[in-house]
């Protein structure tokens, strides 16, 4: 049980002399704090999974620190480290039970006989391992050993962190539910930090109070799942996160003004000192722009096609050459494809190169 | 639903079938014949029954003694050279390199004992144990050893042992080495989260994932030294007296040297018996072992 701070952290696979332009890892510094639950959410190759195995001590830092509670834990190996990590692919021990599995990361430290016995009896209790616990682990399902390998990662416990690396990947659907409800159960329960890697948006929103999106190796912005989808520090944030993902058009800001396609938008502050030479784009969720009949005072487009989400109907239509996704209202009808588009001018953000503006008021 | 039945599809196997027959029923048959009779040259044969399997179980008999004096002598070899190469070899397999050109090094330095034909290995350690001019022989002399291959039974014994462990230690090395490869990092990583000594991560990874390849080479080491014949030949040709005389040269003694066509047959069948026998129950066993933790799926 620690807090984790990484101070100035990168890594390159290809040595410190490579271009920092090339790191799997670009520098960052950030704090995780003490009993957190924090999802990393990126796609493939963002440089996730290398800040997790960073962290376990499995991958050593090309530059930085890593604190544990203030001290500095970079030169400690991963035995040494005191954390746990759960694997994409369920790792099992093959001679063993079920029972011996749990039991192992304790063994292995030491732990007396009774304490390990009333810690593996807990861990299967929660993981529903207990009807399992003298059958050898083979035989089991891949669901079931991926919970043997969950339950390996939370039986310390004094860890100071447990560190999961896309540990759903081999689930079905209707178990990986179950299991991130539980995840979530456990670290109320239990009261660890945990640290989940993920591509799955869906997977991060639900698990985590803080998520940690990463892209390109840097960590473009971290915060509550509310946070990432009403204000998006970056574009690729907002095109990421929702699905839809966010409406990112260029277009010419001035004052609480901005101009699309010759069309104004009103603007809910004011941007009046915008770096000249930044690419200028403003960002808006579908679910803040409204399709409805053309009007005067709405940008006008062209329905391209309606997309029925079920709950939610949205539409692709397009301006001048940019494109955007809008909420259809309920009682919309479509005639003749040709629409307005009413913005929520409140959830309106400005981004220069990519990154957002703070207006003023 | 109905099925057609077409019996042309018996000529396909045909071809398979006379080569089968030519190359093994046939010869083996033959050997059949010869062991039920005997021969005093001139294609005269006359009808033996039994008689010769009779004489060759029967430790009393001059055939029967000697038949059994060398079944022991291989089955002991063959337990002592797995004794020594089975560990060795995962030994060796442990302390390769994992990437790099030195694997590529260590791979071609180790095929190479598995490459030189078996009566040039058993020549090489003749001349490189002679105590005269062998590098060997001369230097275990020289450090006041009297070692001499060629009038000590356990100098005898040894030179044997240690040519084999160097001709086929490879072998065992290079099974175990692939089944290491095979093993995910992920394995390795979650055994240093879970903080595993290096002796648990032999025994709880490194083993068990062997435990396919291990069943292998311990299958072919036992029947390859079971059968063992051109080394020791070579070597020693079975001396001094008879205290490398395994199966195979006890039974080339009797079929060429005595030409007693009858003895030598009784005895190749015999012979040929105890390898499935025994190559089966292994097989069984081993498999039965392995039934009791089925293969691994996914990752694996």
């Amino acid at each position: 049980m620690a807090r984790i701070d990484l101070v100035d952290l990168a890594h390159s696979y290809s040595g410190g002399d490579a271009d920092p332009e090339t790191f799997a890892l670009k520098p960052i510094s950030m704090t995780w704090r003490q009993g957190g639950a924090y999802a990393l959410l990126g796609p493939s190759g963002c440089g996730k999974t290398t800040l997790l195995n960073l962290i376990s001590g499995i991958v050593t830092p090309t530059r930085g620190e890593i604190l544990f509670d203030g001290t500095d834990i970079t030169p400690l190996s991963t035995q040494k480290r005191n954390i746990a990590q759960v694997f994409q692919f369920p790792v099992i021990y093959d001679t063993m039970t079920v029972g011996q599995n749990l039991a192992f990361p304790l063994k292995n430290r030491g732990v007396p006989k009774a304490e390990i016995d009333a810690r593996v009896k807990e861990i299967a209790r929660l993981l529903d391992l207990t009807p399992d616990l003298n059958r050898k682990a083979t035989r089991l399902t891949a669901d079931a050993k991926q919970k043997i390998s969950l339950g390996r990662g939370l039986v310390r416990s004094d860890v100071a962190a447990v560190l999961f690396d896309e540990p759903l990947t081999v689930i079905d659907p209707e178990l990986k539910w179950q299991l991130r409800s539980k995840l979530k159960a456990l670290h109320r329960d239990l009261d660890l930090t945990m640290i989940y890697v993920t591509h799955d948006q869906t997977e991060a929103l639900t698990f985590a109070d803080t998520v940690v999106v990463m892209h390109d190796g840097r960590v473009v912005q971290s915060g509550t799942p509310a946070e990432l989808f009403e204000k998006p520090a970056h574009t690729f944030v907002g095109y990421f996160i929702g699905s839809p993902g966010m409406n990112i058009v260029p277009a010419e800001v001035k004052g609480r003004e901005a101009r699309i396609d010759g069309h104004t938008i009103a603007l809910d502050r004011s941007y009046d000192a915008l770096p000249l030479a930044a690419k200028i784009e403003i960002g808006v969720r579908p679910e803040f722009v409204d399709v409805v009949t053309p009007a005067p005072g709405f940008l006008s487009a062209r329905i391209e096609r309606i997309d029925d989400l079920g709950r939610v109907q949205f539409a692709r239509v397009r301006v001048g050459d940019a494109k955007f996704a809008a909420r259809v209202p309920p009682g919309f009808s479509a005639s003749g494809g040709a629409a307005g588009l009413k913005f929520d001018p409140a959830h309106v953000h400005v981004y220069a190169d990519s990154r957002l503006v703070e207006g003023t008021a | 639903m109905d099925k057609t039945v077409n019996q042309k599809a018996w000529f396909l196997v045909l071809p398979v079938f006379l080569v089968v027959a030519f190359s093994a029923i046939l010869p083996l048959m033959t050997v059949v014949n010869y062991s039920m009779q005997d021969t005093f040259g001139n294609n005269q044969f006359f009808w033996n029954g039994v008689g010769w399997f009779k004489e060759l179980l029967d430790p009393s008999t001059d055939l029967g003694s000697r038949f059994f004096a060398s079944l022991w002598r291989n089955l002991f070899f063959s337990a002592v050279i797995l004794a020594i190469e089975v560990p060795l070899g995962i030994l060796v397999a442990l302390s390769m390199p994992r990437s790099g050109w030195q694997v590529a090094a260590c791979l071609v330095i180790l095929a190479l004992p598995l490459l030189i034909p078996w009566n040039v290995v058993g020549t090489i350690w003749q001349i490189f144990g002679r105590p005269d001019i062998g590098l060997l022989g001369y230097v275990l002399n020289h450090m006041g050893i009297d070692y001499n291959y060629v009038s000590n039974d356990f100098d005898a014994w040894a030179t044997v042992i240690v040519m084999d462990v160097w001709h086929w230690t490879s072998l065992v090395a290079l099974l175990c080495y692939a089944g290491l490869k095979s093993i995910p990092d992920a394995y390795y990583q979650a055994a240093q989260i879970d903080g595993a000594s290096r002796w648990a991560v032999f025994t709880a990874i490194q083993l068990p994932k062997m435990h396919r390849v291990l069943l292998i080479a311990v299958l072919l080491r036992f029947m390859d030294s079971f059968m063992i014949y051109t080394e020791p030949f070579v070597l020693t040709g079975g001396g001094p007296g008879n205290s490398t005389t395994f199966v195979s040269i006890e039974l080339v003694k009797i079929a060429l040297g005595q030409f007693d066509l009858g003895k030598a047959a009784a005895l190749s069948l015999c012979y040929n018996l105890i390898i499935l026998i025994v190559c089966w129950v292994f097989y069984t066993v081993m498999t039965n072992a392995g039934a009791q933790r089925p293969r691994q799926e996914g990752a694996a």
